[in-house]
């Protein structure tokens, strides 16, 4: 096995608020190889969009990383200076946002943005990264780069806006693409076309890709591997097939269990799991899960689930999962 | 408000240095307001004319002005001039708001659009503009000076009333106690009060600095306070007229002004970090 | 859009007549009279009487105000009490005066303003952002005409940089601009303190926005995604509001204009009130009511119809 590109070991993170802290990621680990497509799914809440943050170190001034570290190409990026850590964001490592109405300007033109983004490409023109920019919105699919430059972003439709957010991310060729729940704003046609795209550019490319989503097929069609998430820790761990044939965390059962797509028989509901999520200001001492898993036993709610090997590749933070 | 809260708000006024800065001039002011007769190193209105235009000294602190008379006074009871109007328009327009606000949160429909186009009406006035028509039309005087603050600043304390009383106006334990007879005045006050207290007190210590400068511009113009009582805007006119061969005059006259409109902005700025929970980002709403 | 315009227009025609009758009703209602007030105690029956017809006093109240409100509509605005000319050519005559002074004082506070909110966001929460908070403050509650007063000893009487008085010599630019610049300094220090704090809070409310995640997430510096992402949203609300402004500051410039004894409508109006010159006053106040009206009324009305997406960012 390869060095992996991105590297997260051991972050736990919390957001300050008015009374205490959220603790949102609790010694959360996970690597991406270079060209890996990685899915992390999870419930809204579970601290997978923070997750995606932090990889880019963008979370907000009031979020504060307790422990841990994120490693970019070897490098460890929290030690790093302010000005060092925004020379690495687009070249190392860029982002793709969750809704593209509002990840542009209003007020400036597609071009002039997508110009701007090039900042840390040094020894480059304006004219160059103009051209530059218009090759790579011709890339995407934009039938007519040179007018989709001058236009402002809302003269754009969402489908072509999402498609200028990939092109800006893979202006600079960064060795890591993160997607933050890239189709959700979206409509199926245009999900299908979105999907569809990032597999052929990741191909190009050959960058890694870690895809923040709730949504499962999304994973299922684009990722090697995926990553669970629940209450800010990863709870499984899995080769993309592996997962969704054998799910072995409880609560990847139950969040497989929801996922419309999957359910065969006819019913009149959708499944849903019961219970709610726990309170992160003070996490429970046992598995996060525990109260609202069927298995729960009483170790379960007092002693911190372990994380479990189950293969290659594979691995559970649970009591009751078997090696 | 319970005892500990005012503590807090205190408390929290006191650990915002701009918060203390501002309470230190305003009590500096009001003790110079309220004690003047005591403080007053003389007569702020005998007439010395032997002494007439004499610069800053360890006789006059301040220098004295056209007439002789001693200028630290003048400014002392320059204090208690501004300030008594201040207080008295505010506190004045504060209690014409809170009733006309209830009135139009909670009286007939046709009541409220007619107030509400009222206080639109009197809030688009330049305020500067409609000071000087009512002057024209009443002529010059400290009570002119108070109906002008009142008609002007009403709207703003009516329509936070108003906000209020509407909400509140809808609640079912409002409706409820009404049912059981209660009368609807008395139940809005009990339950309005102690939630507009906080905003309308911000909102009259903001405006209390507007009325100093109010009645100073005025004075200056020979349009306020009448002399020979004693005000800063008065006594700016004076120096102005002697600018070339007495400007300590104007030095020492404007300083008050200055400090005290500044202590008085400030206070209402620490009182709002103090008291605004939305902007603490604590306490409930 | 239509209905909306002809209904804010509608608002603001209302507003003024409520205005107008109001300022009947004080007249009416207030002991004693105009003429009487102008004339001091010791006129003469006859005199007073000669006054009341001049100011329109003579007539039923009701018909004085409609012949008022008839008049205005068509540009009249009655005579000097005492020069006998006509109202609107005085007004017209200043106004200019004051509306340069105006401009220039809201055009320099503008551009600090925007520059000190926008600096105070690039360095926020350190020591530097409070300090300009405390000054922001400081300097909207210096009242202009102790500004205007002490800007005239410092820089025409003691180190006699600029004029005192007066608004130039006719026809020579330069010393009108020279006069221009300590009433225009005078009248524009209180709103670059509130411009300050006015764009800084704007600023620091589109900060939390999505594009603005997005220019940092591609590594730009901090001063560039403030001043170029960020501030070119957060001036919009700004330089609407200027409008406002405008409206406000041309009556507020009465104190700045009466220490320079600079002609304009603050010096007329101010001599109109000190002689009792009620036509002038009335007037005036009317004119420029009227004149704040129009200009926020406009501002509306261009602000709804400009591109739906920049009414959007209007709207917050």
């Amino acid at each position: 096995m390869t060095d992996p590109v991105l590297s997260v070991e051991n972050l736990s993170l919390r957001y300050r608020v008015p009374g205490g802290s959220l603790q949102v990621l609790r010694d959360v680990s996970l690597s991406v190889q270079p060209g890996e497509v990685l899915g992390i799914a999870g419930e809204s809440g579970c601290g997978k969009s923070t997750l995606a943050a932090a990889m880019i170190d963008l979370t907000g001034a009031n979020a504060e990383r307790t422990a841990g570290t994120i490693r970019l190409s070897g490098r460890d990026i929290l030690s790093l200076g302010q000005a060092d850590r925004r020379r690495m964001r687009g070249r190392d490592v860029a982002m793709v946002f969750q809704d593209p109405m509002t990840a542009f300007s209003p007020v400036l033109t597609m071009g002039s943005q997508l110009v701007d983004f090039q900042c840390n490409l040094d020894g480059v023109s304006r004219r160059e990264k103009s051209d530059r920019a218009r090759a790579m919105l011709a890339r995407v699919g934009l039938s007519d780069p040179d007018l989709a430059m001058t236009r402002f972003p809302h003269e754009l439709s969402g489908g072509m806006r999402q498609r200028a957010a990939i092109a800006a991310a893979l202006l600079m060729r960064p060795a890591v693409l993160i997607a933050d729940e890239p189709t959700t704003a979206l409509d199926v046609t245009m999900e299908a076309q979105i999907i569809h795209l990032l597999r052929e550019l990741q191909a190009d490319y050959g960058c890694a890709i870690v895809i923040v989503t709730h949504h499962l097929g999304v994973i299922a069609e684009l990722c090697d591997r995926v990553a669970v998430m629940y209450a800010g820790q990863v709870v499984e761990e899995a080769p993309v097939d592996a997962l969704y044939h054998d799910p072995r965390h409880p609560y990847t059962r139950a969040l497989l269990a929801c996922d419309p797509a999957r359910i065969e028989e006819h019913t009149g509901r959708l499944p849903a799991i019961g219970g709610r999520l726990p309170d992160l200001t003070a996490p429970p001492p046992g598995c996060a899960f525990a109260p609202r898993c069927p298995l729960a036993s009483d170790r379960c709610r007092t002693l911190p689930p372990p994380r479990v090997t189950i293969g290659p590749g594979r691995a559970a933070l649970c009591h009751e999962v078997a090696p | 408000m319970s005892s500990a809260g005012r503590k807090t708000v205190l408390g929290a006024l006191l650990r915002d240095p701009m918060g203390a800065f501002g309470l230190a001039l305003v009590v500096l002011f009001v003790a110079m307001a309220l004690f003047a007769p005591w403080i007053a190193p003389a007569d702020p209105i005998k007439l010395n004319v032997t002494q007439k235009f004499q610069p800053p000294s360890l006789d006059h602190l301040a220098g004295t002005d056209q007439l002789g008379r001693d200028l630290l006074s003048r400014i002392i009871f320059g204090a208690r001039t501004a300030l008594s109007i201040a207080v008295t328009s505010v506190g004045m327009a504060g209690l014409a708001g809170l009733i006309l606000g209830m009135i139009a949160g909670f009286g007939p429909r046709w009541l409220d659009a007619i107030l509400v186009l009222v206080f639109d009406s009197l809030s688009s006035l330049p305020m500067i503009m409609f000071a000087l028509a009512v002057i024209t039309v009443v002529g010059p005087g400290t009570g002119t000076l108070i109906l002008v603050v009142v008609l002007v600043s009403v709207p703003a304390y009516a329509r936070l009333i108003r906000a209020q009383t509407l909400a509140l106006a809808g609640a079912d334990f409002i409706v409820a106690e009404r049912a059981m007879g209660a009368s609807g005045t008395r139940i809005l006050l009990r339950h309005m009060l102690p939630n507009v207290v906080g905003p309308l007190v911000i909102l009259l210590s903001m405006d209390i600095p507007v009325v100093i400068m109010l009645e100073a511009g005025l004075s200056y113009l020979n349009l306020g306070v009448r002399p020979p009582t004693p005000s800063w805007g008065n006594i700016l006119y004076d120096g102005y007229t002697s600018l070339r061969s007495a400007p300590y005059m104007v030095l020492v006259a404007g300083l008050p002004l200055v400090l005290s409109t500044l202590g008085f902005t400030f206070l209402g700025e620490g009182l709002r970090d103090a008291l605004d929970p939305r902007l603490k980002g604590r306490g409930h709403r | 859009m239509l209905r909306y315009a002809v209904k804010r227009i509608a608002l603001a025609v209302v507003i003024l007549i409520t205005v107008m009758l109001a300022m009947y009703a004080m007249v009416f209602l207030v002991p004693g009279d105009p003429a009487s007030l102008a004339l001091g105690p010791r006129a003469t029956p006859e005199l007073k009487a000669l006054l009341r017809e001049r100011m329109g006093l003579d007539e039923p109240v009701l018909w004085q105000v409609w012949h008022f409100f008839r008049s205005a509509a068509t540009g009249d605005l009655g005579y000097d009490v005492w020069s006998k000319r006509p109202v609107l050519d005085q007004i017209l005559e200043f106004f200019p005066n004051t509306l340069i002074l105006g401009v220039a004082a809201l055009g320099w506070a503008l551009t600090l303003g925007i520059a000190l909110g926008a600096t105070a966001v690039v360095w926020r929460d350190t020591v530097a952002d409070r300090l300009l908070g405390i000054l922001s403050v400081g300097l909207i509650s210096v009242p202009a005409f102790v500004v205007a007063i002490y800007a005239i000893l410092i820089f025409a009487v003691w180190l006699r940089w600029l004029p005192a008085i007066g608004a130039g010599n006719p026809g020579d630019p330069l010393s009108q601009l020279r006069a221009l610049v300590l009433p225009a300094f005078a009248l524009g220090v209180g709103w670059v303190g509130y411009l300050a704090r006015l764009v800084r809070a704007s600023l620091l409310e589109v900060m939390g926005e999505n594009h603005i995640r997005t220019a940092r997430a591609f590594g730009l510096p901090e001063s560039r995604v403030v001043l170029r992402y960020g501030l070119r949203v957060a001036i919009i609300p700004t330089i609407a509001l200027m409008a406002v402004g405008l409206g406000s500051i041309l009556s507020s410039a009465v104190f700045v204009e009466t220490v320079f004894g600079r002609p304009g409508i603050g010096t007329l109006i101010t001599g109109a009130v000190q002689k009792r010159n009620y036509p002038v006053v009335m007037g005036t106040v009317l004119f420029m009511t009227a004149f704040y009206l129009f200009i926020v009324t406009a501002a509306d009305l261009l602000i709804a119809r400009l591109d739906p997406r920049v009414r959007d960012v209007l709207r917050r």
